[in-house]
């Protein structure tokens, strides 16, 4: 995020698309609610009618897979209307004038054939966000997992440097963090593209820097995505070393994924439960789970913050550190000599700018939001405040692409994925947890009432959806959350193994699979 | 700077004889609050709007009849407050001898919730009796509500509305609602009903701001008969990236319960189901106890650290020798604490000097 947390109860409009955040972030969306309370308006864009939605003053149902048209007409009309933030564009930005001249072609109109929101709606909601004086975007995987899901982000960034809509109290462009600790994993460098601290690996003083510390040459090419790598096992790729990722269940396309991971030579898998994944590996090693392990962790505002052992292991498992260095030095490779989770999170800090100024004992009461780029500085709760960490903030020219896989005769209606509030992942932990059954004992197809009666299906009963890379059975639940013609289901339940269907395509950029967005077809089951 | 300590410009109460200085818009309790000046409540939660229903936060104010809540009355320049007269002492006993005339038990579990112990550890300050007042008990046990998470046993409701304001002003969830007046007053969901069929997510927060035990953490409560104390440690949630802070409650070796941290910076007191109850995954018996290798015969079979970590390098070793460096490959968790990534990382570009590593790259 580029604003903290706190920020959250200050905008005066706020822009929620792609972002479930009742049920995927519900302590956010508090916030969010405590802004609504002081007044603040509220715009929702997502093809469900989610928990925000009716708390919205403007609701956009787009079609899934379609937000960057809906954010070309927004700039659209704002650059139309005159609401531009000419001052900032001028001092901080570069490109505006190329990508003002390049929204002049998608009006509202155009906009309306694609997302299916009626041009007025668009106009209003643009005329609403560019005329906030305070005006904060939030947005989750919603626009991230999808073939565009890079020219998704930029469409929002353009939105927030048109409107200078950033650097300032209540404002931003915030992403929300899936994954308790996905911001840290990314800060620590495990990253095909950059080094701990998202030092770009093909920098030669990068390589040089970071030969001297690991004592060995370096490829100053880029490595290849888990997407890449996954699509080349047995083929150049054949041993894998996975750390608590239930893969096969997670990914898209989970048959190519098994069948991949079948494919290796050598599998070594490390976790707290035997997953799916675990299953298929040469040797499973039992990790130290949440509360049995002293650690470090990043949330979504780039807070750093201590994880704390508070019980002892169970039978003989050990933190994943420990275990990783014990393979690295059965290897031969030097500098894995650990004792301490302290003494890898410090060497983290030594060698990455954004953590320079914090150490183990600084972080003890989490009062720290990266960069912090030197002892005694206090932290940067808000990005770009002065400056854009490159200088300048860049405007991109995006345009429009429809989804990798669209609806067809045979495969006519939309299922898109997500999360929902009682479950979490693969629910090798939620699935665990006393009670959580009784609010979610089961995988149900959200379906509206009037498809369910047009499609011959009942409600609580079984129907098969298919997609041309399998089917899978699954109850239905009449709703009208879910648009005619789009249907939604989470990927939380091995027994409805929806991301056997997806995996239609990816974003060229950065191989985030298209989760979102597959072309199903939807069946009664009779038996 | 005068001899008291403050700028002579700014404005001041005399409280309890000293004079000190407050800040505009700030209630009495506040002022008093920061100086030390500890006065009891019951309904009061320092994150709601103040309410003025329970009176116990009274003080004497110079000048007026009758003694003021102080949670809601706001601190004027020259004020000259009193916290702790006989009058008001005297007073505050006999209200809490009213409130726990109510309650049928006083011994209440602290697994019960975060605030759960405030009306009991008053009545015994103020060493209030019971059984003074028998006015007709507020509230009755809902039985049947089968929900796996919250306790609602309403014969210990005081009326202090505090699980009311938690839910809609901290929750904007409005689940909880209120049913009659005085002593006839129960507090209640909307319609009457399960909590599941309600408004309620199962967040928690009515739970852990209850001062009486009257709403209780029926997952920690499983754990009320252990004779251990309760232990707690601070940490992060495990579940997403909102990163609320957490005190692990432990007894002896086992997680009993997980209370909100108030002082946590993403969370200020608040969490969700997953935060709240999701805890009991750790000690579960599925977890893997024992390093696992794939025999001949295609199953798994426990091996020591030694066995399982050779064998996991010899793959490794094999690997490369036949493949070269670049047909390694590694994935790190989202989950797992920064030190996981890290070495994960490090065992990749400085085992092989490639980068082919990665996460679960979904945002
Ligand atoms: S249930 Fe607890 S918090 Fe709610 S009004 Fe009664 S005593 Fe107060
Ligand atoms: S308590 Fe809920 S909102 Fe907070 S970190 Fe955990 S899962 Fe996220
Ligand atoms: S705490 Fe002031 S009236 Fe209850």
């Amino acid at each position: 995020m580029s604003n903290p947390l706190r920020d959250m109860e200050k905008p005066d409009v706020i822009f929620c698309i792609g972002t479930n955040m009742t049920e995927a972030h519900p302590v956010a969306a508090t916030r969010l609610k405590k802004a609504l309370a002081k007044g603040a308006k509220m715009i929702v864009a997502d093809p469900r009618v989610i928990g925000l939605a009716q708390k919205a003053d403007i609701y956009m149902q787009l079609r899934v897979g379609s937000d960057s048209a809906l954010l070309l007409a927004m700039a659209n009309v704002i650059a139309e209307a005159g609401l531009i933030d000419e001052g900032f564009i001028d001092e901080r930005t570069v490109k505006g004038e190329t990508f003002l001249d390049h929204v002049k072609q998608f009006p509202p109109e155009w906009a309306e054939e694609i997302t299916g929101v009626p041009a007025a709606t668009i106009r209003e909601a643009a005329l609403l966000y560019g005329q906030a004086d305070r005006g904060a975007i939030y947005y989750t995987l919603g626009i991230t997992e999808h073939i565009c899901g890079v020219d998704n982000v930029q469409s929002l960034c353009n939105l927030a440097l048109m409107t200078g809509n950033i650097g300032r109290e209540g404002t931003g462009i915030n992403p929300m963090r899936g994954q308790n600790n996905i911001q840290g994993a990314g800060d620590c460098g495990a990253l095909p593209n950059n080094y701990v601290g998202f030092q770009s690996v093909i920098d030669p003083e990068n390589q040089a820097k970071f030969e001297k510390a690991y004592g060995r040459p370096m490829d100053r090419e880029k490595g290849m995505t888990k997407v890449t790598a996954l699509n080349l096992c047995g083929k150049g790729v054949h041993a894998m070393l996975i750390d608590g990722e239930n893969t096969v269940v997670s990914d898209p396309d989970r048959e190519h994924c098994e069948h991949a991971l079948r494919a290796l030579d050598h599998l070594v898998v490390i976790d707290i439960f035997m997953t799916e994944t675990a299953e298929l590996a040469d040797v499973v090693l039992p990790a130290t789970a949440w509360g049995e392990t002293d650690g470090v962790c990043t949330n979504t505002e780039r807070r750093v913050q201590r994880l704390r052992a508070a019980v002892p292991p169970q039978g003989d498992a050990k933190p994943d550190w420990w275990i990783v260095s014990q393979l690295a030095q059965r290897l031969g490779f030097s500098g894995f000599d650990y004792t301490h989770p302290k003494e890898v999170f410090n060497e983290i800090c030594e060698l990455s700018p954004i953590y320079y100024g914090l150490d183990w004992d600084r972080i003890e009461h989490s009062e720290y939001q990266w960069p912090v780029p030197e002892e005694g500085h206090p932290g940067t709760p808000r990005l770009h405040e002065e400056s854009f960490i490159n200088g300048r903030g860049i405007f991109s020219v995006v345009t429009y692409r429809d989804p990798a896989e669209t609806i067809s005769e045979e495969y006519p209606v939309w299922l898109t994925t997500g999360r929902r509030l009682e479950s979490y992942h693969t629910r090798t932990q939620t699935g665990r947890a006393q009670g959580i059954e009784y609010l979610l004992p089961e995988e149900r197809l959200e379906v509206h009432p009037a498809d369910v009666q047009d499609w011959g299906l009942l409600d609580g009963e079984w129907a098969r959806l298919s997609s041309p890379r399998g089917s899978v059975k699954v109850k239905v639940m009449a709703t009208d959350r879910s648009p005619r013609g789009t249907v939604f289901a989470s990927f939380s339940f091995a027994d409805v193994p929806i991301n056997i269907l997806t995996g239609g395509g990816y974003d060229p950029a950065t191989h985030t699979a298209e989760l979102k967005v597959c072309p199903v077809r939807v069946e009664p089951v009779n038996n | 700077m005068n001899q008291n300590g403050h700028h002579p410009k700014q404005k001041t109460i005399i409280l309890n004889g000293r004079e000190v200085a407050f800040f505009e818009g700030e209630t009495v309790y506040e002022v008093a609050q920061r100086n030390q000046q500890d006065i009891p409540t019951l309904c009061y939660d320092d994150r709601l709007e103040p309410f003025g229903g329970c009176r116990l936060c009274v003080v004497d104010v110079e000048g007026m009849r009758n003694p003021v809540a102080s949670c809601t009355f706001q601190a004027t320049p020259g004020l000259v407050v009193n916290t702790h007269t006989e009058r008001i002492e005297t007073h505050r006993k006999t209200l809490l001898e009213m409130v726990v005339s109510e309650n049928r038990e006083l011994e209440v579990d602290p697994l019960r919730g975060y605030a759960s112990q405030e009306l009991t550890d008053l009545v015994s300050l103020y060493e209030a009796q019971t059984g003074r007042f028998q006015g007709s008990q507020s509230g009755t046990t809902n039985t049947e509500d089968d929900n796996p998470f919250i306790f609602r046993d309403y014969d210990l409701c005081i009326s202090c509305y505090r699980c009311v304001r938690v839910c809609a002003e901290e929750e904007g969830d409005y689940a909880i609602s209120i049913m009659n007046r005085g002593f006839e007053t129960q507090i209640t969901t909307e319609f009457n009903g399960l909590l599941k069929d309600s408004a309620c997510t199962f967040c928690g927060q009515c739970v852990q701001t209850c001062p009486t035990g009257a709403l209780g953490d029926l997952k920690a409560m499983r754990a009320a008969s252990i004779p251990l104390p309760i232990a707690k440690t601070r940490t992060i949630c495990p579940y997403c990236g909102v990163g609320c802070s957490v005190d692990v409650l432990t007894k002896g070796d086992q997680i009993v319960g997980i209370h909100p941290a108030m002082d946590g910076p993403a969370n200020e007191g608040a969490l969700c189901i997953k935060g709240q109850f999701a805890f009991d995954f750790v000690q579960h018996g599925d977890r893997l106890k024992t390093p696992l290798i794939r025999g001949e015969d295609g199953r798994f079979h426990p091996a020591s650290w030694d066995e399982a970590l050779d064998r996991a390098a010899d793959g490794f070793q094999k690997v490369e020798e036949q493949y070269g460096r670049h047909a390694v490959y590694g994935v790190a968790s989202g989950r797992a604490p920064h030190e996981a990534a890290y070495t994960m990382q490090k065992f990749i570009r400085a085992g092989y000097g490639t980068h082919n590593i990665d996460n679960c790259s979904r945002a």
